[in-house]
């Protein structure tokens, strides 16, 4: 944790124009799952601008390892290793220290680990697809895991997500909550998803694509891929009687 | 030339999918031994905490009336002064045997999902006046683009629910018993989330 004191402002308006709607027909199911009538907005009050926070010490320590914290002793999950890192900063480019990161994810063929998941591929003895982490005092995060495989998905007849990770995560207030994907630089399932083409804002697609990053890739071991988060920005402390600005 | 402000741009949201509870409840389905409990679960007191013991159950519905059996729901509320255990408050310290945070998977088969928490008070707005108890609600599930907020507030706080702020906001009356929970027997609190349609609760941009 760093020495900064809490910031205790309310946040930017979200910019709902880079995020989906919730009525997006291509994605069958937002169809009876939207909201018709406008959202009432409010500037942020105590209710929002406060959060949830959680210590590093409810971690465990393979918690952040996909590879190895579902595994029988000895044994691995099949399929491509890769480090998986980057930073989670606020709209003014800060990072944000102490924000809990959820993960969850398809096996190498594209299985899920869940009761109602029928998808032929099998199912890996030795992956689990779920972890977490915090970040550290600049931000920072990382974990291990396998490359997911692309799924099909009873939408059109014949939908295919895009290799994905799916994210959660907590910033410093309630309204900073976010749940996102990240997808893989080159995969071109990317552009037929009807749930990646949700996001009206192409920019915003390119955002949540993860670049290879061979500078921390660690070798004869695994490839890295480098995702930055960005959470919703903190209005000034600067009217609040402190100097540090924006 | 116009000066470049250089702020970033929030991630875009995507769906939480169908499975869900493979990242933020994984005991919840059957994946155990990652983690010992699932983030959120079990009552948000302890035995020492203050206040009213209260239950909160409710369903999600869709645009068709049907449960939706898949959907995760947060809530987040103060404790029975009306602080909230964050750093970001600055009125006080809240109970510390209360974590103000709770989370719950809707039941598989009907769709239920439920709170074991405390009565919170009430929470000054920005201008100074008071607004009722409340709780915040999120909730995120296949089908649902962005995560949804919205509020429950109590049926007993007529009056404090008659003057608060954020209720006023609510230009179509009737549209304000969506957030108001039922009271059943016991402290049990009924609060129904309809996503769309004749009764669609009041969701906000917040």
């Amino acid at each position: 944790m760093t020495n900064r004191p809490p910031e205790t402002g309310p946040f930017f308006a979200r910019d709902r124009s880079i995020h989906p709607p919730a009525y997006a027909p291509a994605y069958k199911t937002s169809i009876l799952r939207s909201p018709q009538r406008a959202l009432i907005s409010l500037e942020g009050t105590k209710s929002e601008i406060t959060g949830p926070v959680f210590g590093h010490n409810m971690l465990n320590p393979l918690d952040n390892d996909l590879i190895l914290n579902y595994a029988r002793p000895g044994e691995m999950p099949i399929g491509p290793r890769i480090l998986v890192h980057g930073r989670v900063l606020d709209e003014r480019g800060r990072g944000v220290d102490g924000a809990l990161v959820e993960f969850w994810q398809a096996n190498a063929g594209g299985r899920y680990r869940h009761k109602k998941e029928t998808y032929l591929a099998a199912v890996d003895p030795n992956f689990g697809g779920v972890g977490r982490t915090i970040t550290d005092a600049d931000g920072n995060y990382w974990f291990k895991t396998i490359l997911p495989g692309a799924y099909p998905w009873p939408n059109g007849v014949n939908d295919w997500r895009p290799a994905h990770i799916h994210f959660s995560i907590f910033g410093h207030g309630f309204a900073q909550r976010l749940i996102t994907q990240m997808y893989f630089e080159g995969d071109p399932m990317i552009w037929q998803c009807p749930i990646v083409k949700t996001i009206p804002d192409k920019a915003a697609i390119e955002r949540l694509v993860a670049a290879l990053d061979m500078n921390a890739a660690l070798p004869m071991d695994m490839r890295a891929y480098k995702f930055d988060i960005v959470l919703r920005g903190r209005r000034s402390t600067l009217f609040e009687n402190r100097m540090e600005g924006n | 030339m116009v000066q470049p402000l250089h702020y970033l741009k929030e991630s875009a949201s995507q769906t939480a999918g169908p499975y869900v509870h493979i990242g933020c409840t994984p005991n919840f389905v059957g994946i155990e031994g990652i983690f010992s409990e699932d983030l959120g679960s079990g009552a948000l007191y302890n035995a020492n905490a203050k206040g009213e013991r209260i239950s909160i159950r409710g369903t999600v519905y869709d645009g068709g009336g049907n449960p939706l059996k898949d959907a995760l729901i947060e809530i987040w509320q103060s404790d029975a002064q009306g602080l909230y255990n964050s750093p970001s408050e600055t009125r006080g310290a809240a109970d510390p045997n209360f974590r103000g945070w709770g989370r719950s998977p809707g039941n598989m088969e009907t769709g239920e999902f439920i709170f074991e928490t405390i009565k919170p008070g009430k929470v000054p707005f920005n201008n100074g006046e008071w607004m009722a108890p409340h709780i915040t609600f999120w909730v995120v599930a296949r089908g649902i683009n962005i995560g949804l907020q919205t509020r429950m507030y109590f049926p007993e706080e007529a009056d404090a629910n008659a003057v608060d702020p954020v209720l006023a906001r609510v230009e179509h009356k009737p549209r304000l018993a969506t957030l108001i929970a039922k009271k059943e027997e016991g402290n049990i609190y009924r609060f129904d989330i309809h996503l769309q349609g004749d009764a669609e609760t009041v969701f906000f941009d917040i």
